[in-house]
């Protein structure tokens, strides 16, 4: 091979790259017939390049997704609002017009709203405005609690909203529906209009 | 598939968080497959993909939606994959002589985590001997030939994600290829 034109080996590369000339793909294809060395250098970069290709492909390990999510910072509470509306384009309009013309509405909603309230349920145990899931109950409905905190000892089969309160959850406890605490005066609103239309 | 891809990062951007982890689902093999042929064992190579998703939501903002997103993406995770290689080379010395002796280290790498029947050992033994011959190439070289053959792109594409010129990502697959002809052709 000592004695082959030096283009030849760049000639291969060049027909493995599929950017050959027309002339260098002929000078090639005439050299590798007639010389042994030659042939067999591209025979063996020919063998490479399968090999290299053979390499197993391979997928990321179960549970990738999630523990990428868990690294990313922590999503603002700001948007969990705005995606809702935003997914919700008829309740944001029901909310402005009736934010605009319903004045009287707002107020009878503050009214109403500032006594402890929440959904009547046997299983629930009530203590100084703290509505209780006993450990070892299962409740199969909704909860909202308006003005007051929830303790979730048991199970919830269903929603929690917490309107104005807050939400403790006890290590054995589970929720099997969304959890949504509304503290200010807008997601009140907006969940009372929710309400109204259900 | 790439409109899809837009509208997610769109909503991204927004700061959705749900679209970005459409977007990991999307690419995250791509993404794992360049780290694990790059670095060559799986903790790091999950770390690698892992900081490439995490980079690239941090720096959403300054990915150009004119531009394929898989390019940005795969400069990402190929830098962050160099930076390692550099940041630990003379482990790797070390790992590739032992290898080289006896072949144990490497195989110990691949086979850790899942146990494989009888018959997959020999076909394990070529695998090995082709890593073995990527991971011998300077990472320069190993870049190119894990973009074009193991995720099968474009030179162009190839060096688009590297940055470089088209001559030099030429350059470098064919002196790549070479030097894997030097291991691989007795096999």
């Amino acid at each position: 091979m000592t004695s082959c034109p030096k283009q030849i080996v760049h000639y291969m590369h060049e027909y493995l790259d599929g950017e050959i000339e027309n002339d260098a793909k002929e000078e090639l294809k005439f050299h590798i017939e007639t010389c042994e060395d030659c042939k067999r250098h591209y025979l063996e970069l020919k063998k490479t390049i399968a090999l290299v290709q053979s390499a197993s492909h391979i997928a990321a390990p179960a549970g990738f997704t999630a523990r990428v999510m868990a690294l990313l910072p922590r999503e603002t509470k700001k948007f969990g609002v705005e995606r809702w509306l935003r997914n919700h384009p008829f309740f944001t309009a029901a909310a402005l017009f009736l934010l605009l013309m319903g004045g009287g509405f707002f107020s009878m909603l503050e009214q109403a709203d500032n006594h402890f309230a929440f959904t009547k349920n046997s299983e629930l145990k009530v203590e100084n405005e703290t509505v209780i899931v006993p450990a070892g109950a299962v409740i199969e409905e909704d909860i909202v609690v308006k003005n007051g905190d929830i303790r979730i000892e048991g199970e919830v089969d269903g929603n929690v909203t917490v309107i104005n309160g807050e939400r403790y959850m006890a290590a054995a406890g589970s929720v099997t529906g969304e959890i949504e605490e509304i503290d200010r005066v807008f997601g009140r609103l907006w969940f009372e209009i929710k309400s109204l239309f259900k | 598939m790439d409109l899809m891809v837009q509208r997610r990062i769109k909503q991204v951007l927004k700061g959705d968080q749900n679209a970005f982890g459409e977007i990991v689902e999307l690419y995250k093999d791509k993404v794992y497959q360049i780290c694990f042929r790059m670095l060559w064992d799986r903790h790091e190579a999950e770390d690698a993909a892992q900081e490439t998703f995490l980079k690239a939501f941090l720096n959403i903002h300054t990915y150009n939606q004119d531009k394929k997103f898989s390019t940005w993406l795969y400069r990402i995770a190929t830098n962050l994959c160099i930076d390692k290689i550099r940041k630990k080379k003379p482990d790797y010395h070390l790992d590739a002589e032992i290898a080289g002796t006896d072949g144990l280290n490497m195989y110990s790498h691949l086979s850790s985590g899942d146990q494989l029947p009888e018959e997959e050992v020999e076909s394990l033994e070529v695998q090995e001997t082709i890593h073995q011959a990527i991971l011998l190439l300077p990472e320069k070289y190993r870049s190119v030939i894990v973009l074009k053959y193991i995720e099968e792109l474009p030179l162009q594409e190839i060096a688009d994600i590297l940055e470089l010129p088209l001559g030099t990502v030429k350059t470098r697959v064919h002196r790549g290829r070479e030097a894997l002809r030097k291991h691989l052709r007795h096999l």
